[in-house]
C-alpha cells in the first residue's frame, strides 16, 4: 500500500484502535464457542445423588452403581481388611491423603472413608483412566499383597482405602466421591455427609 | 493471463480460460511443473497419501449416510451398514483399511524426506505443513477410532484423555471439557463424529493445498538433493527436469495400481489384519464398567505410546511423548547440515538415520506389547526405554555433528546423477 501522502501516525491509530476494539470482539465471540463443549445442563443434572442399600452386604463384597457416568463401587471391608491397612503404610506414596482433590475432607483418614468398614470409590485409575481388578483376596497378587486394587493397563497398585502404592505409574490415590451414611445401612453417594 | 494462452485456445477451453484459469492452474502445476527427472520408487508415497485421502472423504461421507452417531446406536449401526446395507461391508473396510494405509503411505512418505534432505531450506515450509498435516491426522484417526463404539473405541479414547489429565492445574478440566462430560459418553461420541466428519477434513484438504503450493513454489528435491534450477536449457526449463504430466503422471499411475493391489488384497481377504487394523475387543460394544484386559492403541500411534510407558511419570510421560512428536517439526533447524541427499552424506549420519528407523519400529512393536513381556531376558518397559533414548539421540547426534563440523560430506555433484 502506498504510503506516500498519508497521515502516518492518524493510519497507525485506525490501525491499532480497529485490531484491538476487533480483537476484544473476536475474543468475547470466542467464549460461547467454547463454553458450548462444557457439560450441559442435562449432564450435569445426571450427577443426581444415587442410594445404595448395604443392609445385606456381606464383608468383602462388592456393589457397583453408576453416578454421573462413572463407575462408583461400595465395598464392605472385613475386619482383617482394615487392620491390614495399617501394615502397608509406609510403602505407599500418599498414606495419609494428603492430596485434597481425592477424597472429601471426612475421608481423609487411614481407612478414607466415614465408617472403617465401607469403602465408596471411584474405580477409575489416576493413571490413564483403566478400571482396576478388586483384588480383596491377601496374596492373590504376590505373596506380600494385603489385598487391594490391581490396574491391568499399567500395573498401578492400590491397597483396600484406594491408596496408591509408591514406584507405580499412578501418580495419587483413587478418588473417594462425596457420600453420606443414612439410616438403614443406606449409602446415599453424591450427597455430602453433614459436619457432624 | 497471457496474451499467448487467451489466442492460443479457442472454444469452450478458451471460453472457460477468459473467465477462470483453468489453462493457467494446469500448466502451472501439472502440464508445465518440471520436476526433476531422477524420482525413485520412494516418490510414489506422496501421490499414493492424496489417493488415500480421496478414498477416505469418499467412502466415509457413504458411511456417514447410515452411521448414528449416538451411545445408543454407534454400535449397531456400524453391524447394521456391515451386515444389512448393500456393499456397505465393503465401503467400511475400504474406509478402516484407508486408515491403516494412510499411515503406510504417510511414514514412507516422510522418511523419504529425511533420507533427502528433503525438509532443508529452502523446503522448511513444506515440511511445517506437513507436519501439521500428520498431527491432524493423528487426531482425525483418533477420533474416528471412537465411532464404532466397541471396547477398543472407548478405552483407547478414555486413556488418551486422560493424557490431557496429566497437565499440572488445568488437566483435568481440560479433560472435562474435552469429554463434555464426567466420564467418556454419548455426548463425547458426537463431537468427536462432528470433529472427525467435518471440521478436521476440512482443515486437512486445505492444508494438503498449501502443502503441494509450497512445494510447486521451490520445485521438487530429488534423490540427488541438487537444485535442478541451476542448469537451465536455452528455452528456460532446467534441463534435469521433465514436465510432471505425462511422466509423473504416468509412473504415479503405475505406482497406484500396486498399491491397490496390496490396498485390494487387505480389504477383501485381511481387513482387521490380525487384530492390527482393527483390534479384537472392537468387537464389543463400549462398556463403562469394564476395561479390556489389555489397551493397546492402533499400530500407528504405538511408537509414540511406548514413549508415554517408558517413562515412569505420568507428566513426564507426557511431556516426552508430546516432545518425540514436536521435535520433527524442528528438524529443518536441528540438522544444520548443508548436504541434503544421504547418498553424500557423512556414515555417522547414515547410522544415525538407521538407527532412528529402527527405533521407530522396534517402538511401534513395543507399544502393541504388554508392559511386563520379557524379550532377550529385558521387560518391553525396558527395551521402550533404551529405544527411546536412540529416538531421541537422534536429534541430539544429528544437531552435534552438523552444528560443530563433525560430519565428513562428500562432494555433491552439479547435476543429477542418473
Amino acid at each position: 500500500m502506498s504510503q506516500e501522502g498519508a497521515n502516518k501516525s492518524r493510519r497507525r491509530f485506525l490501525t491499532g484502535a480497529v485490531s484491538v476494539v476487533g480483537g476484544v470482539g473476536a475474543a468475547y465471540t470466542a467464549v460461547p464457542f467454547l463454553a458450548y463443549w462444557n457439560p450441559s445442563a442435562t449432564t450435569r443434572a445426571a450427577g443426581a445423588p444415587v442410594e445404595v442399600d448395604t443392609s445385606t452386604l456381606q464383608p468383602g463384597q462388592k456393589v457397583n452403581i453408576t453416578w454421573r457416568g462413572q463407575p462408583v463401587w461400595v465395598i464392605r471391608r472385613s475386619e482383617a481388611a482394615v487392620e491390614a491397612l495399617e501394615s502397608v503404610s509406609d510403602q505407599l506414596r500418599d498414606p495419609d491423603s494428603a492430596v485434597a482433590s481425592q477424597q472429601p475432607a471426612y475421608a481423609q483418614n487411614p481407612h478414607r472413608s466415614i465408617d472403617p468398614e465401607f469403602l465408596v470409590l471411584v474405580p477409575i485409575c489416576t493413571h490413564l483412566g483403566c478400571i482396576p481388578s478388586f483384588m480383596p483376596q491377601a496374596g492373590s497378587l504376590d505373596a506380600d499383597w494385603q489385598g487391594g486394587f490391581f490396574c491391568p493397563c499399567h500395573g498401578s497398585k492400590f491397597d483396600m482405602a484406594g491408596r496408591v502404592y509408591a514406584g507405580v505409574p499412578a501418580p495419587t490415590n483413587l478418588v473417594v466421591p462425596p457420600y453420606r451414611m443414612a439410616d438403614n445401612g443406606l449409602i446415599v453417594v453424591g450427597e455430602d455427609q453433614e459436619a457432624a | 493471463m497471457s496474451d499467448a494462452t487467451t489466442k492460443a485456445q479457442g472454444g469452450m477451453l478458451g471460453w472457460i480460460d477468459a473467465r477462470f484459469p483453468l489453462t493457467k492452474m494446469w500448466n502451472e502445476h501439472v502440464g508445465e511443473y518440471y520436476a526433476p527427472k531422477n524420482f525413485n520408487f520412494w516418490y510414489y508415497f506422496g501421490s499414493l497419501a492424496l489417493i488415500v485421502l480421496v478414498n477416505q472423504l469418499l467412502t466415509g461421507i457413504w458411511l456417514t449416510m447410515n452411521y448414528n452417531p449416538s451411545a445408543e446406536g454407534a454400535f449397531a449401526s456400524v453391524e447394521y451398514i456391515m451386515r444389512d446395507v448393500e456393499w456397505g461391508w465393503l465401503i467400511r473396510y475400504m474406509h478402516s483399511t484407508g486408515a491403516s494405509a494412510f499411515f503406510v503411505v504417510v511414514y514412507l512418505h516422510m522418511f523419504r524426506a529425511m533420507l533427502y534432505g528433503s525438509y532443508q531450506k529452502p523446503r522448511e515450509l513444506i515440511w511445517i505443513f506437513g507436519m501439521i498435516i500428520y498431527l491432524l491426522l493423528m487426531a482425525e484417526a483418533f477420533m474416528g477410532y471412537l465411532l464404532p463404539w466397541g471396547q477398543m473405541s472407548y478405552w483407547g479414547a478414555q486413556v488418551i484423555i486422560s493424557l490431557f489429565g496429566a497437565i499440572p492445574f488445568v488437566g483435568e478440566d481440560l479433560a472435562l471439557w474435552i469429554r463434555g462430560d464426567y466420564n467418556i459418553s454419548g455426548v463425547t461420541l458426537n463431537r468427536f463424529f462432528a470433529l472427525h466428519v467435518v471440521a478436521l477434513p476440512l482443515a486437512l484438504v486445505g492444508l494438503v493445498v498449501f502443502h503441494i503450493l509450497a512445494l510447486h513454489e521451490v520445485g521438487s528435491n530429488n534423490p540427488d538433493g541438487v537444485d535442478i534450477k541451476k542448469v537451465k536449457g536455452k528455452d528456460g526449463k532446467p534441463k534435469d527436469g521433465i514436465p510432471f504430466h505425462p511422466y509423473y503422471t504416468v509412473k504415479d499411475t503405475f505406482g497406484l495400481g500396486v498399491f491397490l493391489i496390496f490396498f485390494a488384497a487387505v480389504v477383501f481377504f485381511a481387513p482387521e489384519m490380525g487384530g492390527l487394523f482393527l483390534e479384537k475387543p472392537n468387537f464389543e460394544p463400549a462398556n463403562p464398567l469394564q476395561t479390556p484386559e489389555h489397551i493397546a492403541p492402533v499400530w500407528y500411534f504405538t511408537a509414540f505410546y511406548s514413549v508415554l510407558r517408558a517413562v515412569p511419570d505420568k507428566f513426564g510421560g507426557v511431556l516426552a511423548m508430546g516432545a518425540a512428536i514436536f521435535l520433527l517439526f524442528l528438524l529443518p533447524w536441528i540438522d544444520r547440515g548443508k548436504v541434503r541427499s544421504i547418498r553424500y552424506r557423512g556414515l555417522g549420519h547414515k547410522i544415525n538415520l538407521a538407527l532412528f528407523a529402527f527405533a521407530f519400529v522396534v517402538l511401534s512393536y513395543l507399544g502393541l506389547r504388554a508392559p511386563s513381556e520379557v524379550y532377550f531376558g529385558l521387560t518391553v518397559t525396558l527395551w521402550a526405554q533404551i529405544f527411546t533414548v536412540v529416538y531421541f539421540g537422534f536429534f541430539a547426534f544429528l544437531f552435534v555433528y552438523t552444528a560443530f563440523g563433525f560430519e565428513k560430506t562428500k562432494p555433491v555433484p552439479e547435476r543429477v546423477t542418473e
